[in-house]
């Protein structure tokens, strides 16, 4: 903030390539490759659509974390484990249908809120490192889950659908399919036009999430949020309890994963046991940022065209890549190096951005100090 | 009494009793479960031997500040180029392993230099980068480890020969070139790897060496205090361009051991993850994000190795269950965790 003077005089269209070089990166990508891909226009409004449902609110969990100047929350983990733990109670229980999603979406919320104060506690004593802690943290509590799911459910926690469970007789398998609410949620109203599929319902949820993030930013307690993130100090004379309300943005993004999760799998609709929740904390903060965001700023805004161009470049560039190369086993390739590729420059550009201004900001200390020290010199003289 | 032993549990710390208990813990309930104790310690030994220049490459950074090296994996790739190219080369035996050791420098003194230069544009947020650095660098090489002509056909895949395998044998190369260095056995089942021991001291030996010279001691000063460092005049930016590279090399001759020791060079997804036990080692060996000594690198790659080498023995004969793995994933993440939320005094 007290920099945009010094910003100023960097020349406004150059600044606006450097903040959206990524997303701009993305456009030209699928402006070449999408004809390349010999895709009809309708399969590909199709395949973005489902995508759209399929992550948003994944991604928009993301956001609350955000405003309160935690970074990136890599740690949403561990609100997918907690909507998987939901989401195989309700299988071995066969509750199926709507009324199951949202039993899972109930079984996961405690189990989301632990994970996500805990997740809180250890950040705040990670401050300044959050997205590094949290990445860890995330690979930390792969072993606890691991620990409950492949030892403990079936013999602590009991299951009774046999067919769930490893052939040793505890432990859940690799792959659970969901049968049973396999897109329940998405196929209750679903609109047919021009040959696209619209899932009204998840759409509706979806909408509903991004209220409740415009309506929790207006609160006081999403101001206090706000404060926060902009400056830990000011907030702290202000009275605001800085470590509760850190912990509180994290707790809600972990359960808003948690739900993000569930649909994400319902629209799929089997469970990789031990795989599906890893790779979703990068591919939801590379979705966000390839969306224009960045480690302090993101809005909803940026979640949908992220989700539209990231995953436009993951349908089309496969292809594409078939035709150009021949390969199509480089597609799997490709897109996991867009994913971290994009991470990389972001995070890369954001802590560039913020050293280039740190050190401008020094200097100018500096230079104060300096003509300070000399003044008192000449006074000193003068005496 | 009760300060003065709160006062050596200080000293050692807390992490590196428990865990060095619980593995006196293993070795002591090893007989007892059908684990031979002298395979065990074969075993320990073997990969502290395989491992621990992998955890060594990790010093130089944390000396200069640079943190906690999570771009591990760049040193990793420049290790696994010298390797391919020096089979494609098809120069065997000792040779063959100084011709990838000399290629994997070159790479790494290239990875590093470059990698550097980031690291000091993203000052105070170099472990968050250099973790997708490195996990980008592995993804792009998959890409390249198809599409490079790699011609040797002990490497490429069998049929309708497109990329490199996921794993190639270094048999016929340079299998076992340093562990069968002046090997020797203890007993029937104890083989002490002598030339891979050797040579990860000749490093340690350098490194300590080296911090002792006067580039060294400017390297410490960067770390320690980087505003001191530049009123003395030393070029920060500088050293620690140099600490990288350093850190970059080690790493990538940490690879060849590993690869000769293991037999396989592994390509692809393999390196992916190969930073964090290398961090939590040289972390449970008790240096943290800032602060490290040679020490720490010694007993990080014995104790880790050690509970990496015993938990799945004597875990699985004792509760009849495979959770190795998973108490591996504890061990080590939780590690790298706590040491992250441990205070660190503010950088400027």
């Amino acid at each position: 903030m007290k920099n945009q003077d010094s910003l100023k005089t960097v020349n406004p269209v150059k600044q606006f390539f450097i903040n959206y070089a990524v997303p701009i990166l993305f456009i030209i990508m699928i402006v070449f490759a999408a004809p390349m891909s010999g895709l009809s226009p309708v399969f590909l409004i199709n395949e973005v659509m489902t995508r759209l449902t399929r992550n948003s609110f994944l991604i928009l969990s993301l956001l609350i974390p955000v405003l309160a100047g935690m970074g990136m929350n890599f740690g949403i983990v561990m609100g997918a484990m907690a909507g998987q733990i939901g989401l195989i109670l309700i299988t071995d229980w066969q509750i199926v249908g709507v009324p199951g999603i949202l039993l899972a979406m109930l079984i996961s919320t405690p189990i989301a809120i632990v994970f996500g104060y805990f997740t809180g506690i250890v950040l705040n004593k990670a401050r300044g490192r959050e997205m590094v802690t949290g990445m860890m943290l995330g690979y930390f509590m792969n072993g606890i889950y691991q620990l409950l799911v492949l030892y403990g459910m079936g013999k602590i926690i009991p299951i009774r659908d046999k067919s769930i469970l490893l052939s040793r007789g505890y432990g859940i398998r690799n792959a659970i399919s969901l049968d049973g609410i396999r897109q329940s949620l998405d196929n209750v109203i679903k609109l047919d036009i021009m040959g696209i599929q619209i899932p009204l319902v998840t759409l509706a949820v979806i909408a509903l999430n991004c209220l409740f993030i415009i309506w929790f930013r207006k609160t006081k307690l999403g101001q206090d949020m706000r404060t926060v993130g902009q400056d830990m100090e000011v907030a702290r004379m202000a009275g605001i309890d800085v470590e509760k309300t850190r912990i509180i943005s994290i707790i809600i993004s972990t359960v808003l994963a948690a739900y993000g999760m569930i649909i994400y799998l319902q629209n799929i609709g089997t469970i990789n046991t031990y795989n599906s929740h890893e790779q979703i904390g990068f591919f939801a903060v590379a979705a966000l940022l390839v969306g224009g965001a960045s480690v302090s700023r993101a809005s909803i805004l940026n979640v949908f065209i992220g989700v539209v161009l990231f995953h436009t470049v993951f349908i089309v560039s496969p292809r594409a890549g078939k035709e150009l190369i021949g390969s199509a086993q480089l597609g799997e390739y490709f897109r996991v190096f867009i994913t971290y590729g994009v991470i990389a420059f972001s995070l890369a550009l954001y802590a560039w951005r913020n050293r280039i201004e740190a050190e401008n900001e020094r200097k100018k200390a500096m230079m104060l100090r300096r003509a300070s020290l000399q003044n008192e010199a000449e006074e000193g003289g003068n005496l | 009494m009760n300060e003065r032993l709160k006062g050596i549990i200080e000293n050692i710390g807390l992490p590196r009793l428990l865990i060095a208990s619980f593995l006196l813990l293993l070795f002591i309930i090893a007989p007892f479960v059908g684990v031979r104790v002298d395979t065990s310690i074969n075993d320990v030994i073997a990969r502290f031997a395989m491992n621990g220049i992998l955890v060594l490459s990790l010093f130089p950074m944390i000396k200069s500040g640079c943190g906690l090296n999570f771009g591990l994996q760049l040193g990793v790739i420049a290790g696994l180029l010298g390797a391919v190219i020096s089979l494609e080369m098809k120069v065997t035996g000792f040779a063959g392993f100084v011709l990838a050791i000399i290629i994997s420098i070159v790479f790494a003194i290239i990875f590093g230099y470059l990698y550097g230069l980031l690291l000091n544009k993203v000052k105070g947020e170099e472990m968050v980068v250099a973790t997708y650095v490195g996990f980008s660098a592995v993804s792009f090489m998959s890409i390249m480890w198809l599409l490079l002509p790699f011609k040797n056909p002990d490497m490429i895949w069998a049929y309708g020969g497109e990329g490199l395998r996921t794993t190639i044998s270094t048999e016929g190369y340079w299998h076992h070139i340093l562990n069968d260095f002046l090997s020797f056995q203890i007993g029937s089942h104890i083989t002490i790897p002598t030339g891979a021991l050797l040579f990860f001291a000749l490093l340690c030996l350098i490194v300590w060496a080296f911090f002792r010279t006067k580039a060294g001691t400017a390297m410490e000063a960067v770390g320690s205090n980087p505003d001191y460092a530049r009123s003395c005049g030393i070029d920060v930016d500088r050293v620690r361009i140099q600490s990288v590279i350093f850190s970059t090399i080690i790493a990538a001759l940490g690879i060849l051991v590993y690869q000769q020791s293991f037999g396989f060079i592994q390509l692809y997804n393999a390196p992916l993850m190969m930073a964090f036990p290398a961090i939590a080692a040289i972390l449970l060996g008790g240096a943290s994000v800032t602060k490290v000594k040679m020490w720490n690198v010694l007993l990080g790659a014995l104790l880790f190795q050690g509970i990496l080498t015993m938990t799945p023995s004597v875990i699985n004969n004792l509760i009849k269950s495979d959770m190795s793995e998973t108490i591996r994933i504890i061990i080590s993440n939780g590690m790298i965790v706590y040491a992250l939320t441990r205070r660190m005094k503010v950088r400027s």
